[in-house]
């Protein structure tokens, strides 16, 4: 049942288990929902999907996998699907006042009944447009107590509820919710926290329950212990490019820029335009007479720190490949060589670039700098963070 | 026992049928959303409305998963010890229920709400895993076993600050609180203010999603400013005609209560004295 959509749903990498399918299966036979596809389809996402990342992508395969039900013709299936008429009498028996019975009865017993469903079956379909006329009668003609089978509720879906009903899934509200997508710096934020190692510096603060109960059962008297305060130990280097090619994703960079600043407690950050060379800056209007040597740079903080590049990485291969080659100034050693030599000093690094990945592949320096970093360039994405800052921490 | 929304609160169909889901598979229900479109307020409701008690256990940066359970209160303990106190030989009086405790205790079905389960630690959804799937627990000091008598409805919410263990979402039903649609934030509005009238509603709501949509704000408005947006219009009796938008003026009055972020502020001024400078 339904193996088919479990299927499809793990194929576009959501996450789900047996036990949520399980679940699924759980919860329809215990009649949590009736049998509506809205109702379905959001039962379905409850116990199917943990995360609202996964909805869009839910959605489409939701969309994909179940797009043939509404062309299913009512007359088609009801050709097919042979019910058993003695079934829908007991039925109807129980779940029908008798009124109801009374009514049916006048219309000439089920056998008719049938009858004039069919009939009026194909009068909708012979005039599609008015179709909304049978279904309104329906409501209170005898198919409407028709509807407590269910196979009866399929027949006599209100096809307009259907239409919104499927509008629901393919209207992706969530799409903007995909970690696929570009991200706020809310995300990032919670993507950056990702990099975080807790360890005790400072000053002795906080008392130590556990040491204290045991040197206090030990000597017998109230020994209290202090230990030092938990801290967040990572130190970020932050290397920004600015200006030129970097100009579409000033936003994006800024986003992240903001985030991390709010997240890393030692953060340390520079500028730099398109690679790295001799001089950094930390203030970009004052570029030309604040740099900061690079060598300074480098010496000053310990391998320790983790060293993220941020930028698109493109740019003119001479700009990396020779000296001489950057498009500002004279740099008499090659972008690459400075690149190298920040590498092998921290040795945590990455390299994030707000292009889209599915554009790397046309821009021959971001293939040329990601092998410097040796692979490590992600995109400026959540899941592509998450990937780098998992990298990080190793 | 089937929940449908309440008088006081306007449910939409797909979290009417998570809620459902969830009773009825006595598993718990995760929410997440907007801050500010009701996630606490759910548990709350959904307890009023069966007619349930509730347990509410907020969790801040320093709750700890075992504080839900039971707290064994050590220090008193060895004070009386050492003053020589009758209690000290029986361990049981030195343990304090915590909320998951006394709503497993409950004679009747309850709802235990752990609200903003993100804030603790990364560890702690983990450290309730058994807990909330079998609904018993373990009290080492005393060696009792704990067993819910009637498996509490647990609904859990959450603003997304951290991400939550896989080993723990499995386990709970989701659901997403989208922010409301027009039409379902007028008829939230008129369950919290009957008689407000028509003009002044559809003008404030027009402004609402019009600043709303505004790009770039830092924080977008939602259900809770709406409604204390409202509150503050009807309390100073504001005309309808005062909230139109003339392209000058474009933050409404009583803004306080729609941004609560200075630099949102700032980007509405500078939105203005660029329209006044077009003009």
């Amino acid at each position: 049942m339904f193996l088919n959509f479990f299927i499809e749903l793990r194929n576009v990498k959501v996450p789900v288990s047996l036990r949520e399918y399980l679940s699924l299966l759980d919860c329809l036979d215990k009649n949590v929902i009736s049998f509506k596809v809205e109702n379905f389809y959001y039962l379905s996402r409850a116990s199917l999907i943990k995360n609202e990342k996964h909805i869009d992508r839910f959605d489409l395969v939701f969309s994909k996998v179940f797009k043939g039900i509404e062309d299913i013709s009512l007359e088609d299936l009801l050709n097919k699907v042979d019910i058993p008429k003695e079934w829908v009498k007991k039925l109807s028996e129980k779940l029908l006042t008798p009124e109801e019975m009374e009514e049916i009865k006048s219309l000439g017993g089920f056998d008719k009944l049938m009858e004039t469903l069919k009939k009026r079956l194909s009068e909708q379909e012979k005039r599609h447009q008015g179709g909304n006329k049978w279904i309104g009668t329906a409501g209170t003609s005898p198919f409407g107590a028709y509807g407590y089978n269910p196979e009866g509720v399929r027949i006599g879906q209100d096809k307009s509820r259907h239409k919104k009903a499927i509008k629901v899934w393919d209207k992706r509200e969530f799409k903007d919710l995909d970690d696929k997508s570009e991200l706020g710096s809310r995300a990032m934020k919670i993507a950056l926290k990702r990099l975080r190692q807790w360890a005790r510096t400072g000053l002795q603060e906080e008392i130590d329950i556990d040491s204290t109960i045991k040197s206090t059962a030990k000597n017998g008297y109230l020994d209290i212990k202090t230990q030092k305060e938990k801290n967040n130990s990572i130190k970020v280097l932050l290397f920004l490019d600015v200006g030129g090619s970097m100009d579409p994703y000033v936003k994006k960079v800024e986003e992240l820029f903001s985030a991390s600043r709010s997240v890393f407690k030692n953060l340390e950050y520079f500028y730099f335009h398109n690679c790295l060379y001799e001089g950094v800056w930390k203030n970009n209007r004052r570029r030309w007479n604040e740099q900061i040597p690079t060598f300074e740079v480098l010496n000053t903080y310990g391998k320790e720190y983790k060293c993220i590049f941020v930028g698109d990485a493109s740019m003119s291969p001479y700009e990396i490949l020779f000296p001489g080659g950057a498009n500002e100034h004279f740099n008499k050693i090659a972008g690459k060589d400075w690149l190298f030599k920040a590498i092998s000093q921290w040795e945590s690094h990455m390299w994030i670039n707000p292009v889209p990945k599915k554009y790397w592949d046309y821009t021959q320096t971001i293939k040329m700098v990601s092998d410097i970093f040796s692979g490590k360039m992600v995109p400026l994405t959540l899941s592509g963070l998450d990937k780098g800052m998992k990298q990080l921490m190793i | 026992m089937k929940f449908s929304g309440t008088n006081d609160y306007i449910s939409t169909k797909d979290l009417t049928i998570a809620v459902n889901a969830a009773i009825t598979l006595e598993r718990p229900l995760l929410v997440k959303g907007e801050p500010g479109t009701g996630k606490t307020e759910l548990a709350k409701q959904v307890a009023s409305s069966l007619g349930l008690e509730i347990f509410e256990w907020s969790i801040k940066s320093t709750t700890r998963a075992q504080q839900g359970l039971y707290e064994y209160d050590a220090v008193s303990r060895l004070r009386d010890s050492q003053i020589g106190d009758q209690n000290v030989s029986d361990i049981s009086k030195y343990i304090k229920k915590g909320k998951i405790w006394n709503s497993f205790e409950s004679k009747n079905k309850s709802v235990l709400l752990i609200d903003e389960i993100d804030k603790a630690d990364v560890e702690f959804p983990n450290d309730l895993l058994q807990e909330l799937d079998k609904m018993e627990f373990y009290v080492y000091e005393t060696g009792e076993l704990v067993q819910s008598k009637n498996r509490p409805i647990v609904i859990i919410t959450s603003n997304n600050e951290k991400e939550l263990p896989d080993a723990f979402l499995r386990r709970c039903f989701f659901h997403y609180i989208q922010f409301p649609d027009h039409e379902t934030l007028s008829k939230i509005i008129k369950v919290h203010f009957p008689d407000i009238k028509k003009a002044l509603l559809d003008r404030a709501l027009t402004r609402f999603f019009e600043i709303r949509e505004t790009p770039g704000l830092k924080k977008k408005p939602s259900t809770s400013e709406i409604l204390d947006w409202l509150k503050l219009l009807l309390v100073e009796d504001i005309d309808p005609v005062e909230l139109k938008n003339d392209g000058k003026n474009l933050l409404p009055k009583l803004h306080g209560a729609l941004l609560k972020n200075e630099q949102d502020i700032q980007l509405f001024e500078r939105i203005a004295f660029m329209a006044r400078g077009d003009s």
